[in-house]
């Protein structure tokens, strides 16, 4: 799994290459929580285009990153969201709390109107 | 219904071992001419039920998890085994959201996401009985017809 990270003003974007399970998460988890320790992020965006695979653990990450950032008063985001994922997503009630988009511009364009 | 093939895998309770789990059955599940969207259900279900045994079963001991599948004319059937713990309450256990480890940020998904992607799931487990988690998916054009019957 690769993951990289940037930033766009007080948003994380983390971009997820291979594959997301029990074995790959706690990675995943690391690296991200590493870039929160800045406090002035305030949201994530997760870019899942390149994600190919991704069980209930990629679930329960995201939703713990929520809960930091939440704190903040920020917000999380998913894009390039692929069917597979999808069920997942849907299955577990994750829009309820985090957005989907269809492209990373428009996750940024939108957090960015809603933040500043 | 005749068995068409049938193997069995084994493999240590290591989590390096999920992906190799989740594969392998895709691959054998090849033969029946699945579509990509039943190979990716079948994947995340063995990928569940793996994670499960490796974590709930053997809380990250050292165990043996046995995979065995059984392809059908238009179905695949796959049993995942641990030797476990095994789980107390098995109603509880399938709900949505709950998790006996939320400390390790366990959505606590797993049983819903099987029985999402699967057709059919049945739990058979006890205290110290281990667990076994047997999951059957209808594939192709023989899905609608062999679910009503």
């Amino acid at each position: 799994m690769q993951v990289r990270c940037s930033k766009d003003r007080h948003t994380l974007v983390v971009d997820i290459d291979g594959e997301l399970d029990h074995h790959t998460a706690d990675f995943l988890r690391d690296k991200v929580d590493s870039v929160l320790e800045d406090p002035n992020i305030k949201n994530i965006v997760f870019d899942l285009k390149k994600l190919k695979f991704m069980d209930s653990s990629g679930i329960g990450v995201l939703i713990g990153r929520y809960k930091v950032v939440s704190q903040r008063g920020g917000v999380v985001a998913v894009t390039g969201v692929t069917p597979q994922i999808n069920k997942i997503f849907e299955v577990s009630g994750l829009y309820k709390i985090i957005k989907k988009y269809n492209s990373l511009d428009t996750a940024l364009r939108d957090i960015r109107g809603c933040s500043s | 219904m005749d068995v068409i093939n049938e193997m069995r895998l084994e493999f240590l309770s290591k989590s390096q071992n999920e992906a190799f789990a989740r594969v392998t059955v895709a691959a054998f599940a090849a033969q029946l001419d699945p579509t990509l969207e039943e190979i990716a259900d079948i994947k995340t279900a063995v990928s569940e039920a793996v994670t499960n045994a490796i974590i709930h079963g053997y809380e990250n001991s050292p165990g043996i998890v046995t995979i065995t599948a059984r392809l059908y004319a238009g179905k695949i059937e796959i049993e995942v085994l641990d030797n476990g713990k095994g789980i107390e309450d098995i109603e509880k256990a399938r709900q949505p959201l709950y998790t006996s480890k939320p400390e390790l940020e366990r959505s606590g998904m797993g049983f819903t996401v099987m029985e999402t992607f699967m057709d059919e799931m049945e739990v058979v487990s006890a205290p110290g009985q281990g667990t076994r988690v047997k999951l059957i998916k209808y594939l192709g054009s023989f899905n609608e017809e062999l679910r009503r019957e």
